[in-house]
Formats: structure tokens, sequence, C-alpha cells
């Protein structure tokens, strides 16, 4: 196993450079640019338990990055870094380095504000959670966080995040009616739209459909492949169907090690490690 | 076809043990609901028996010059302006200086307080001083307030007295009421890019404010009734005037000299009277206890209706 993650690794490291400064993005054959790259990042609860070891990782600009495995992994824990959320609890550490591209900052680095990172850094729960306030209210928040006080700019925002989320066509009606009335694949748009709004940089989404039924799944689904033409899309899914279908890159983590990433396509029908093979075969999950 | 229907289920396949141990569970049920409806009862009926008489023998003298009426050596003449306006502004000093700081103390000690053994002990603390008796507040107050500062026996005094009685209570319920907003929720807002202090307004308190208001009101409901305390700072048994106006003719037309005036309470009052030997007095007294408990139940009743009013809203 040791020697396969070795070939994992040297192979993230050709697409992420070792030195420290941030590499002049080169376009690869396919136009594929990188918004953001993990390097050598580990993170430790508090209470001292390492959930994530040493992970390299590329995300892609508008693309969607699919991370897999089984339960307890580490999935959230490592999306959750991405936008800084462990902050909120006492005594969580990050280790390695979370650089975003192409101004080569590093998102965990010294002096990196928690806050401003989840300013450029949006993010979807597990559990649809909107607040209790009316439909616009909540899409608008984001904005409000931000400052924006002007009601136009606010309303056309409002509008273009609904859309986006495909949610609009549902709610245009009723935008000052409460969102708890929504059902519950409407407030999961909802909560994409609202993330949408400020017009993050990354959209980070933690297994946002296990919570729903199978249609307005597909719906979240569709809605995905549409938003990562315009926006970088990190979604945990313990779903591996969801997975093939919605991404373009796929990485599978076990007990808090990257094991595997690459093209979807190839991680579903050639893996190379065979602890993917055993996992998207369903011999354990 | 005829089908035969019967209401008891017999054990069927399961166990006989698994049948039995079901059945003496709802007997024993049955046995604690019996045993807490029988003793609720009593409890209320004694209750209602007191209160009941209290009523009784109070509410038919309750009028227009009772309640406009100075206290006097004369029962028929006797009445209780002076104490419910002194109660008034005690509450009124009381709650303004409780509630805010409260709040305020609540929520850095659950949102911004590192925590740490120091928080935990601060914690305790705040929790231990709520049950200590009202009494040893007014011989603090004594001591600091009344000698220490020389404020005197005002008003102020009064209202800054049951203001610390009822700061624990304030707390600990402001507490309470951030704690049980659900992580999700807070997650949520950090999520869209909010600082701690936007977070705090615009989501943790509207979210807590039910559980923050009602902490709040339930205090002021047991200052108001407190008595202990007051005739330790040497608040007056009989007083024959009203402190001065709130308002005034003259620029800046508000005036807070009452703050510095001698004042009574309607506990007091009441305490006053039932010492009496004529029992006309009593009967005052009973009057007096009547208007006290309207006084708290309305302001439970407020706080009931403010958590039911914001709960309705805060879910829609
Ligand atoms: N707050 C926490 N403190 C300590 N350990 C945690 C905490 N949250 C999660 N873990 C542990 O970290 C590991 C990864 O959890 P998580 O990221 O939630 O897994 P996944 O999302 O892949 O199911 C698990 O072993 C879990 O028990
Ligand atoms: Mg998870």
């Amino acid at each position: 196993m040791d020697t396969d993650m070795k070939v994992e690794r040297t192979a993230h490291r050709r697409i992420v450079p070792e030195s420290d400064m941030p590499p002049p993005i080169k376009p690869s054959p396919e136009h594929e640019t990188l918004r953001a790259r993990l390097e050598d990042f580990s993170f430790y609860y508090s209470n001292g338990f390492q959930a994530i070891k040493h992970v390299d990782m590329p995300i892609l600009d508008r693309k969607v990055t699919a991370i897999i495995g089984p339960s307890g992994c580490g999935k959230s824990t490592l999306l959750r870094s991405i936008n800084r959320m462990h902050d909120l609890y006492p005594g969580n550490r990050y280790e390695g380095r979370i650089i975003l591209e192409p101004e080569g900052e590093n998102l965990i680095g010294k002096g990196a504000d928690p806050v401003i990172v989840r300013l450029r850094v949006g993010m979807v729960f597990q559990k649809p959670n909107p607040f209790p306030k009316s439909i616009y209210e909540n899409v608008a928040a984001g904005l409000r966080v931000r400052g924006v006080k002007d009601r136009h700019v606010i309303d056309e925002a409002v509008e273009t995040a609904l859309r986006r989320a495909a949610v609009w066509d549902e709610t245009k009606d009723k935008l000052k009616g409460s969102a708890s009335d929504l059902s519950g694949g409407q407030q999961q748009r909802l909560c994409i739209a609202r993330a949408l709004a400020p017009n993050p940089e990354i959209l980070l989404l933690d297994e946002p459909t296990s919570a729903l039924d199978p249609i307005a799944t597909a719906k979240i689904e569709d809605l995905i492949q549409e938003l990562s033409d315009s926006v970088t899309i990190v979604i945990v899914t313990h779903n591996m169907q969801q997975a093939a279908r919605i991404s373009h890159r796929t990485a599978f983590m076990y007990i808090g090690e990257l094991i595997e990433f690459g093209d979807t396509n190839q991680i579903f029908t050639n893996p190379r490690h065979p602890r993917t093979e055993s996992y998207i075969t369903g011999r354990y999950g | 076809m005829a089908l035969t229907t019967k209401g008891n289920l017999g054990p069927g396949r399961t166990e006989q043990s698994a049948f039995d141990a079901v059945h003496s569970a709802k007997r024993k049920d049955l046995w604690f609901a019996a045993g807490g409806l029988f003793v609720l009862a009593i409890a209320m009926s004694l209750l209602f028996t007191l209160i009941g008489d209290l009523i009784i023998r109070g509410t038919q003298y309750i009028d227009y010059d009772f309640m406009t009426s100075y206290p006097s050596r004369l029962p028929e003449r006797a009445g209780i302006l002076s104490a419910w306006v002194g109660s008034l502004l005690v509450m009124l000093v009381t709650a303004f200086l409780a509630v805010p700081v409260g709040i305020a103390a609540g929520l850095y000690l659950e949102e911004y307080a590192r925590k740490g053994w120091f928080s935990d002990f601060i914690e305790i603390n705040v929790s231990n001083l709520a049950g200590v008796p009202s009494i040893i507040y007014g011989l603090l107050a004594l001591g600091m307030f009344v000698y220490g500062m020389g404020l005197g026996q005002t008003i102020l005094v009064a209202g800054m007295t049951l203001a610390l009685l009822i700061l624990p209570i304030v707390i600990v319920s402001t507490r309470e009421a951030v704690r049980s907003i659900p992580q999700i929720v807070k997650e949520g807002a950090y999520g869209i890019g909010a600082d701690q202090w936007q977070v705090m307004w615009n989501y943790i308190i509207p979210a807590a404010r039910p559980g923050i208001m009602t902490g709040a009101i339930v205090g002021l409901s047991r200052a108001i009734g407190e008595t202990a305390p007051l005739i330790t700072i040497g608040a007056l048994t009989f007083i024959a005037f009203l402190p001065s106006p709130p308002v005034t003719g003259e620029f800046p037309f508000i005036s807070f000299a009452w703050l510095h005036d001698g004042f009574t309470v309607l506990p007091i009052q009441m305490f006053n009277w039932v010492s009496r030997p004529q029992p006309e007095f009593h009967i005052a007294a009973a009057a007096t206890g009547v208007v006290l408990i309207a006084l708290t139940f309305s302001l439970n009743g407020i706080a009931i209706w403010i958590r039911y009013r914001l709960r309705k809203q805060h879910r829609n």
C-alpha cells in the first residue's frame, strides 16, 4: 500500500511543483487551470486525533471534484478545512498548505483570517439549514454580511443566485415567504443559492443530497453539473454513482489518507490502487 | 365473509417473557401516572386554597381609593400609592441595570470567552450566586452601596441591589438560550462569511431572544416580590409622599432626582400591615398581596406570550 501511495503522491507532485513559489498556471491540453491545491495537508482534532494525513490534491478551476470514501474516512473534515470551519471550535489544528490560485495564498497560513477565507469559499451543508428568515433574506444574507446595502444590487443578486441554483421558478412568487415552508430539496437549493449569491471562488458541498429523495437529488445533480461551467466545486458524497455522474475528478480517501486521485472516468473504470478498486466495486464501504 | 375481531393482542410469535415485560412496564406506567396526579392535586389544592383565601379576603378591599392613597394610621384611609409607585420605579432601575448587563455577560461568556478552567470557574460561581439567599445581597448592598459608596437608602440602591440579585438568573438563562441554538445554524451563518459580531447580532441574538426575554422577565418577577434585601438596606415602611416626578415643567423636562428618594415597595408595605394588631390592616395586607400576585402573574404572562409569539415568528 505504501509504495502505491508514493506512486500516487509523486503523480500529483508533477501537477504541483515542490517550490513554495506559486507556479505559473499552465493550461493543460484540456485547458484545465488550477484553482487551489492541498500540499502535505494534515488536520488534527482538538483531542489530538489526526483525521487527515499528508494529503496532496489539486482542485481544478470550474470543474467538479468529488471526494469519496467510506464513512469516517475524513471527507467532511477535509472539506471543512477548505473554508476553515474547524476554526469555530477551539483546539483544532491544520498543518501543511491549502493554496488558493492564482494568487498563491495559503488559506491556513499564519495570519490568514478564517472569516476572509469564508468570504471567498462558500459552503453547503449535509442537512438543509436555511436561516429562519424569508427566502429573499436567506439569499441576501451573504451580501449583507459583506456590507452591500444597495437594494437594486441585492435584488439582482438574489434573482441571479436563485436562477443559478435552479430554484427561481419555485420561489419567485414568495420571496418574502418563510424559507422553512419550502420542501427539503428546495431548501437545499436555496442554501446553494445563498452560497452562490456572493460569487464564491470555490463552492464546497458536503453530501448535499443525503437528506433528500431521489427526485430532489437528481435536480441538485443537474444543477451541480450546470454550475461547474461557472464555479469551482468540491463535493463530498458517499454515493459513488453520484460522483461518477457529476464529477470531473475524484479523490478516494481511506482513514485520513488520500489513496487515489484522478480523472473520474479513470477512477471508476480503471482504478490504480487495489483499495480504490475494492471500494468502488462495493467490497466495503 | 364474517371476520371475528378481538381487541387484545396475544403474544403471537413473540417470546412470552417479552410479552410479560411489556405488561409489567405498562402497570408501572399506570402507577407512576396515578401517583404523580395525586401529588399534583394536593399541591395545587393547597396553592389554590392559599391564593383563593387571599383573593377572597383582599379583592373586595381594592378600589380606586386604595390604589391612590398613602398609608395611614387609620386602616380605612390606608392605601398603597407609595408602595406600588415605589415597586414600579425600583423595578425600572433593576431592569435597566440587570437586563443589559446580564445579557451582555451571558453572550460574552458563551460566545467570546475562551473555554478553559477560568470560564468553568465563572460558570460555577454564577450558578451558585443564583442560589445565594437574598438577604445576603441586602447585606452586601448595605455595606457597599449605602455605606461604602454613600448612596443612601434610595430607589437607586434598591434597584442596584435587586439587579445584583437577578443578574445570575439573566446570565444563566441567556447562556442556556444561546447554547440551545443548533450548531448547524451557527455554522450556516459563519459559512456565508459572517464574522463573530455579525453572527451574534444577526443570528444568535434573534434565535435566542425568546429564551433571553423569558429569563429577564422571570428575574424581574422574582425581584418584585423580594422583601428581605430591601429591608436590610433600609427601605422605609411608612411613606406618605411620592418620589420626585421623572418629568418636570422646566428644561430639560426629565429629572432623575427620584433615583435618590426614599421608597417603600409592595411586599414591605404588606409585611408592615401584617405585623399590625388591627385586623383591618390584615385585610389591607391581603389586598396588597393580591396586587403583588397580579403583577407577578402578569409579568409571567408576558413572558409566556413573548416566548410563544417569538417562537412562532421564528419558525415561520
Ligand atoms: N469533532 C471531532 N473530534 C474528534 N474526532 C472527530 C471529530 N469529528 C470527526 N472526528 C473523527 O474524524 C474522522 C473523520 O470524520 P469525518 O470527516 O466526519 O468523516 P466522513 O465525513 O468521511 O464520514 C472520524 O474518525 C471521526 O470520528
Ligand atoms: Mg461526513
